[in-house]
């Protein structure tokens, strides 16, 4: 394993009487999409939280590129190369879309000049390039999608750990962010997902993870995942099975 | 915008040519506090970290500067120096627990009013700094003491701490400092995940923040000629501080100034008139009642609303 | 006595500037009326509770509704906006002078064997005690105090099953202010007060909620006990003048140590 860009081995978190993830491997080649699913409350984003240095982990190890990230503050993960987005998207509404973008170049451009240009670079490759010059908090839905993106494209990480980028959009919205997630993953970037929706996933994806009560019950192609008898069980188990099956 | 500013200062320079002794006073003190405002302004403003304490670094530099004049006999002017430095220490011992122990909001507010009354009451218990009686300045008019026999010369200064101030708020505001320090106002958590250090920018604006308003103690020592624990140290004047921004604007640099030329003359003349007649606390009163009317009815304060009024 | 008072604080969990001038504003309330109507203040205190009730209930329901989406912070500043008007209109109205309400119980004391009691701490620390354990029930047992827990715990939980979130908050707040207002009462006889007293009243209250952890009965009870025996250590080994210096630092010491129980509020 080691051209793996990420390598998880072990990883425990607990909150109070919750095991919420419980002895997880994994890892993340170079320039691959991996896809982390499991019904709701499974850890998905406890594990992002723990890969972005917003929690400790109990036990277990994390590499990038083979450095250990343990024990690394947020700002210090960003730096090494791994972004993140959040579930609810996070902008900063009163600054402007640019400003928004801007911040995350200035992690590589300490020059404002140039941070500005590559944050216009990405608002371009994302298409908010138009609402530059507005308020976060004007945007829609789906643009703030967008900009959480761009926001953290924009720190140009090596790996980019998307939470729940498409839930909530249209089939539009879901095919466009399908694109961009493609064309980011070309330019190089290994990208790894949450996500419920379950298209995206199987056509993104070259290999899922599956979670369960903070376990990891299930890896390998999407194809294997989808006739995978634990996988299927784990979701029947749960309520809203419609929402989160194909 | 710049033009109109440069304007104003070329303006407030010619001004004292015209003005009373009184009025000169009231532009003194409208400098002044627009001074502190704009130095609250940073921490308080653009990083959004309220702390209402900021008058223990106004004590604080008072103190020192004072003290070594007349213990050391050493020139307010090196004093006022050293005062800024202890202040900036404060502020970084305040800011440091406040931020490694990540207390936001009401919590932050608490820790940094407990620390201007732990000050305060240390200070007034300290014989050797005059204790509750404070300390007082012999008036000798020389220049080198900071005491000037012309009114103007204290009109001149206040004025060059508040253009200073507000030069350092610009400088932050158009570099990678100011757009982190929004950043971290708006959502400390996702600045960080976009690679924001907001524990080392928060600690940054408190330090520059509290080194400023420790330098202008000296002023406020060596214009009133006397300090008293309970007045440098106290809550009142902490409210003073963060109440022109905050009506004003936060986290604009027109704020402050604005706030400061609203709520000076209203607090001067109040005083002056009110409290001559045993009316102690009206002003306070009525800086209550706006505090709640802003907070209610201009949450971004005057300055930003006033604008948007004139862009339409 | 500080036992007592410090239940109700801790039961209460509103943490605001204007707490402590809400108590004063008591003080004085009882004042008036054993000055003007003769009413002694161990009767006047139900007075003293309606009134500050209608009060934090109007502040509530006039102030803080309007702007419940704002930043925590608009808030903290709408608090402070009221505290400074409530201390300065007493200072108007009172003057700075220290005073204190006559009362008969406040001079009587019962010689129980060899041991005396002040009579009018008894009083207050019982009518504390019954507040409390009327308030507890009143939380915990009826409708409408399972309704104020529940819109604390979660406002937009308790608005999908239909509570009216504005009134129940504008009881909770009225409820808080009326407690404060009739131990201000309570106190009157015993404590001197000026309008500057509401400050380091506010100071106690928010170091007995903060080590309680907000909300939690025992939690109060621990807490208020900590509080007052470090103030009392603090006015026996000091100076009179640095008696001040124990709760601040305690305030400070409290934030830092107990980053975690802040937390759990501000997550919520």
């Amino acid at each position: 394993m080691s051209h793996a860009l990420l390598d998880v081995r072990g990883l425990s978190r607990r909150f109070g009487g919750l095991q919420a993830v419980r002895d997880l491997s994994f890892s993340v080649d170079e320039r691959e999409i991996v896809a982390l699913i499991g019904p709701n409350g499974a850890g998905k984003t406890t594990v992002f939280s723990l890969l972005s240095g917003f929690l400790a982990p109990d036990s277990g190890d994390m590499r990038l590129g083979g450095r250990s990230i343990v024990g690394r503050k947020p700002h210090e993960v960003c730096a090494l190369g791994v972004a993140r987005t959040f579930q609810i998207v996070r902008p900063f509404p009163k600054l402007t879309v640019l400003e928004n973008v801007l911040i995350g170049a200035l992690v590589r451009h300490p020059r404002r000049r140039d941070a500005e240009a590559h944050a216009r670079a990405v608002l371009d490759e994302v298409g908010l390039a138009a609402k530059a010059a507005q308020p976060a908090g004007t945007l829609t839905l789906s643009e703030r999608k967008r900009l959480e993106l761009s926001r953290a494209l924009a720190t140009e990480p090596r790996l980019l750990l998307l939470d729940e980028v498409m839930a909530g959009l249209n089939t539009t919205e879901v095919e466009r962010t399908l694109e961009l997630v493609r064309a980011i993953n070309a330019r190089g970037i290994a990208v790894l997902l949450i996500e419920h929706v379950m298209r995206a996933v199987m056509s993104l994806a070259s290999r899922i993870v599956v979670l369960n009560y903070g376990e990891r019950i299930a890896e390998g192609r999407p194809d294997e995942i989808a006739n995978d008898r634990r996988v299927i069980e784990a979701y029947l188990g749960e309520p809203d099975v419609d929402a989160a099956v194909p | 915008m710049k033009w109109a500013g440069a304007l104003a200062v070329l303006g407030l320079l010619a001004l004292p040519l015209t003005l009373s002794s009184y009025a000169l006073t009231i532009f003194i003190f409208i400098f002044f506090y627009a001074f502190l405002g704009q130095a609250w302004n940073i921490v308080g403003g653009y990083a959004g970290q309220l702390s209402a304490g900021h008058a223990a670094f106004v004590g604080i530099g008072g103190y020192t500067a004072a003290m070594l004049s007349i213990e050391h006999g050493v020139t307010p002017w090196i004093g006022m120096f050293a005062g800024a430095v202890l202040a900036g220490a404060l502020g970084a011992l305040i800011g440091y627990l406040g931020f490694r122990f990540g207390l936001r909001g009401f919590y932050f507010v608490l820790l940094t009013v407990a620390f201007a009354e732990v000050c305060r009451i240390l200070v007034s218990n300290i014989d050797a700094v005059g204790g509750a009686l404070g300390l007082y300045i012999t008036f000798t008019g020389n220049p080198r003491h900071f005491q000037f026999q012309d009114q103007r010369a204290y009109y001149y200064i206040a004025l060059a701490l508040m253009l200073l101030a507000t030069g350092i708020a610009a400088l932050i505001e158009r570099r990678r400092f100011g757009i982190y320090l929004r950043a971290i106002r708006e959502d400390e958590m996702a600045a960080e995940a976009a690679g924001v250090d907001a524990f080392r920018y928060k600690m940054f604006a408190m330090i520059v923040s509290s080194s400023l308003t420790g330098l202008g103690g000296t002023f406020y020592a060596f214009y009133l000629f006397s300090l008293q624990p309970n007045t440098v140290f106290g809550i009142p004047l902490s409210v003073e501080i963060i109440i022109r921004p905050i009506i004003g604007g936060t986290g604009t640099l027109v704020g402050p100034i604005l706030g400061s030329f609203i709520l000076t003359p209203l607090g001067e003349l109040s005083r002056h008139y009110l409290g001559q007649s045993g009316l102690h606390g009206a002003h306070l009163v009525a800086y209550g009642l706006l505090l709640i009317a802003v907070v209610l009815f201009l949450p971004n304060g005057a300055y930003p609303w006033l604008r948007a009024r004139f862009r339409r | 006595m500080a036992v007592g008072l410090t239940l109700i604080f801790g039961v209460m969990r509103v943490v605001n500037f204007a707490h402590g001038d809400m108590m004063v504003w008591g003080m004085y309330l009882a004042y008036v009326l054993s000055t003007r109507a003769g009413l002694d203040p161990y009767l006047g205190f139900a007075l003293c509770a309606a009134a500050l009730f209608v009060f934090g209930a109007a502040v509530q329901r006039g102030l803080v509704d309007r702007i419940v989406d704002a930043p925590h912070e608009m808030q903290i500043l709408l608090m402070l906006g009221v505290a400074l008007v409530m201390e300065n209109v007493a200072l108007l109205v009172f003057g700075p002078e220290p005073i204190r309400v006559r009362s008969p119980l406040g001079a009587a004391t019962w010689y129980l064997g060899p041991l005396y009691v002040d009579v009018a701490r008894l009083v207050t620390f019982g009518v504390a005690i019954v507040l409390t354990a009327a308030l507890w029930v009143f939380l915990y047992r009826t409708d409408l105090g399972r309704q104020i827990r529940a819109a604390a715990d979660n406002p937009y939980g308790a608005l999908v099953i239909g509570t009216d979130v504005r009134r129940v908050y504008a009881a909770a707040f009225g409820i808080g202010a009326a407690c404060v207002g009739a131990a201000g009462a309570l106190v009157s006889p015993i404590l001197p007060f000026q309008p500057s007293t509401g400050l380091s009243l506010s100071v106690t209250s928010f170091n007995i909620v903060i080590i309680g952890g907000m909300g939690s009965l025992p939690g109060a009870f621990v807490g208020g006990v900590l509080v007052s025996v470090a103030e009392s250590l603090g006015a026996v080994f000091l100076k009179p003048s640095l008696k001040e210096l124990a709760s601040f630092s305690l305030l400070i010491l409290i934030l830092i140590v107990r980053p975690a129980g802040l937390f759990g509020r501000r997550a919520s």
